[in-house]
């Protein structure tokens, strides 16, 4: 039973192999298994289809057919419409912007704080403190959902920086564990070096680790980036002025609005999927293997 | 189950200190972690104890309050709508959790045989995971509520769009649930997958083992750590869940999908029960905990029995 006291995450990932195991694999290809999974991915792809052939129809064509046949003529003006309606230049600026700042915030001081931890992690006050943001992650959302509306209020950060704040700050007890391993595992000669040089502890860590942390950092900024774009109850509960509505938030106020006109409300939400999946689909194997690098160390 | 054994061993030696002994570390350590820790304990913490202080009042969100003592906790067990919102939400939590983590593992097991374009189907698969769930379910609402009752005219309960069926209405919203999780959950099993050794197979099929055999001896014991990890991740959030029944039903029909999440953000915010339903986000958050304690201890137990 010794196994119970070590947390899986620290066990597994150790005996990783290199992920493309391509070259070393003389396996026959397996076809009935390509077949399979080919189908598979429909279901994946039924939705996302949908979304695109609805929002290029004329309502009428919407109204006869059950939606999934191909648009006859395609009608641009849903996307005008929506543009308009959803007003989607503030609501792309709002959520562009509360992204791009809640990931470089978090990237600059999570990766310090981690870094402190991670070096000082046998001192009684760096592991209480590292075990203090780790419970935080028992902690569900809802608990704290009332009052941190109430405080953010309070204290006039009702809006996008308030936002930003946020999730920078709840990020921590995710992102401390994830740099925190990886920290842990650069060898202490490569600062030392930098400090026999006269290099202060910020130098070193500006200078020696941060640069090291590039695999990491990609796997935080991807989290967050995803977490903070898409997020929706945190800038429902969160955020007062219809001016700083982000677009998962604006999509909602919209869908109450305007319930029948399917074919502007469809290209509405392509609108507000669209550019995280033109950036996953430039970098798709870069976002997979980000992710797939926090979850496993 | 040898092998995890003496990994984890490994990790508890590398982890003792690095540097010698002193009383103190430098300042500039100090410095790295103060502000996040009070930055932390200011809007997560302080946020927790003030809903854990009001939730023994009777604060309606606005105006004065009295002490009542643990009157709260007394009246949610005896509330028909908050037995409802567990109900629910465990109805829904546990059915997603096991059809993700089937149908995830069977996909990974999929993509980690050799097919022909492998790394374009996980692409694919990956996909829901960019996508955020509120817009999604939007386009999921429309599939049920237009597009099956004309597709599927013969089958009653999606013939009268089942999103206002108070019997089937949890359906769909598994379904979305089911549909954006395995994203995740698929990445994770195949990098379990990967840390197989080929020769465990080569071995087993010389020894005459089978297909079931070999995934029930071999590739199931092997990644059982994966499985516990996304186990307890997928009940834990799926508890929670909040954006999916918005999007499709938004509690309804009456409150026949009402999660836990959706009665607190409800009654917290537009019902006056602010310090009511921060009683019952307490017990959720108690709830949560023991669920996932119990979780992990039974799955780590099977793992070790292998």
């Amino acid at each position: 039973m010794t196994t119970t006291t070590a947390t899986p995450v620290t066990t597994i990932g150790k005996k990783r192999r290199s992920p493309g195991r391509t070259d070393d694999d003389t396996r026959p290809t397996n076809w009935w298994v390509t077949a399979l999974i080919a189908v598979c991915s429909l279901t994946v792809l039924i939705p996302v289809y949908l979304a695109v052939v609805v929002a290029l129809k004329t309502p009428d064509q919407l109204d006869q057919g059950t939606g999934f046949e191909l648009p006859t003529s395609i009608r641009w003006e849903n996307f005008a419409e929506a543009w308009e309606r959803t007003a989607f230049p503030q609501a792309l600026l709002n959520t562009a912007l509360i992204t791009v700042f809640a990931v470089i915030f978090t990237l600059l001081s999570n990766s310090v704080v981690a870094y402190a931890l991670a070096r000082q992690l046998h001192r009684p006050f760096f592991k209480g403190v590292y075990f203090y943001f780790l419970a935080a992650l028992f902690i569900p959302f809802p608990i704290i959902m009332l009052p941190v509306v109430k405080q953010s209020a309070l204290l006039n950060l009702d809006n996008q920086l308030g936002l930003i704040i946020l999730y920078t700050v709840f990020g921590l007890s995710l992102n401390v564990f994830i740099y925190t391993a990886y920290i842990q595992s650069i060898p202490l000669e490569l600062e030392e070096a930098a400090r026999v040089d006269g290099a202060s502890t910020w130098g070193v860590f500006w200078r020696v680790i941060f640069p090291l942390l590039t695999p990491m950092n990609a796997t935080v900024g991807i989290l967050t980036c995803v977490w903070a774009w898409n997020d929706f109850i945190l800038p429902l509960v969160v955020l007062t002025s219809p001016d700083a509505r982000t677009l998962p938030l604006a999509n909602y106020v919209f869908q109450g609005q305007f319930n029948t006109d399917y074919t502007v409300a469809f290209a509405s939400y392509l609108m507000a999927m669209a550019p995280l999946l033109l950036v996953y689909v430039f970098s798709q194997r870069w976002v997979i293997s980000g992710v797939t690098r926090g979850s496993i160390k | 189950m040898s092998t995890t054994t003496r990994t984890a061993r490994a990790t508890a030696t590398e982890a003792a200190p690095i540097a010698p002994k002193k009383r103190l570390a430098l300042p500039t350590y100090y410095w790295m972690v103060w502000p996040a820790v009070i930055a932390f304990a200011f809007f997560h913490t302080v946020p927790v104890l003030v809903g854990l202080f009001f939730s023994f009042t009777n604060y309606a969100g606005y105006g004065s309050w009295n002490f009542v003592g643990f009157s709260n906790y007394v009246n949610l067990f005896r509330d028909d709508r908050v037995l409802n919102a567990y109900g629910f939400s465990f109805w829904f939590a546990i059915l997603a959790t096991i059809l993700t983590n089937v149908l995830s593992l069977a996909i990974a097991l999929g993509l980690n045989a050799k097919i022909v374009a492998r790394n374009f189907w996980r692409g694919i698969f990956f996909v829901p995971y960019v996508l955020a769930i509120l817009i999604v379910g939007y386009v999921f609402q429309y599939l049920f509520s237009n597009s099956l009752p004309k597709i599927l005219a013969s089958i009653p309960v999606f013939r009268d769009n089942i999103l206002t069926d108070p019997t089937w209405a949890w359906l769909p919203i598994v379904l979305l649930a089911v549909w954006q999780s395995c994203a995740f959950a698929i990445i994770i099993y195949l990098s379990g997958l990967q840390t197989i050794p080929a020769e465990l197979y080569e071995a087993a099929s010389l020894d005459g083992a089978g297909a079931w055999k070999q995934f029930t001896a071999i590739t199931f014991p092997m990644i059982g750590a994966y499985f516990t990890i996304n186990m307890v991740l997928s009940l834990k959030g799926f508890l929670q869940v909040f954006d999916h029944v918005v999007a499709l039903t938004n509690g309804g029909p009456g409150t026949a999908t009402e999660s836990v999440t959706l009665l607190i953000f409800r009654g917290g915010f537009s019902g006056g029960e602010f310090a009511y339903q921060t009683a019952n986000a307490v017990i959720f958050f108690i709830v949560i905990t023991l669920v996932s304690l119990i979780q992990f201890r039974v799955l780590q137990r099977r793992e070790a029995d292998f």
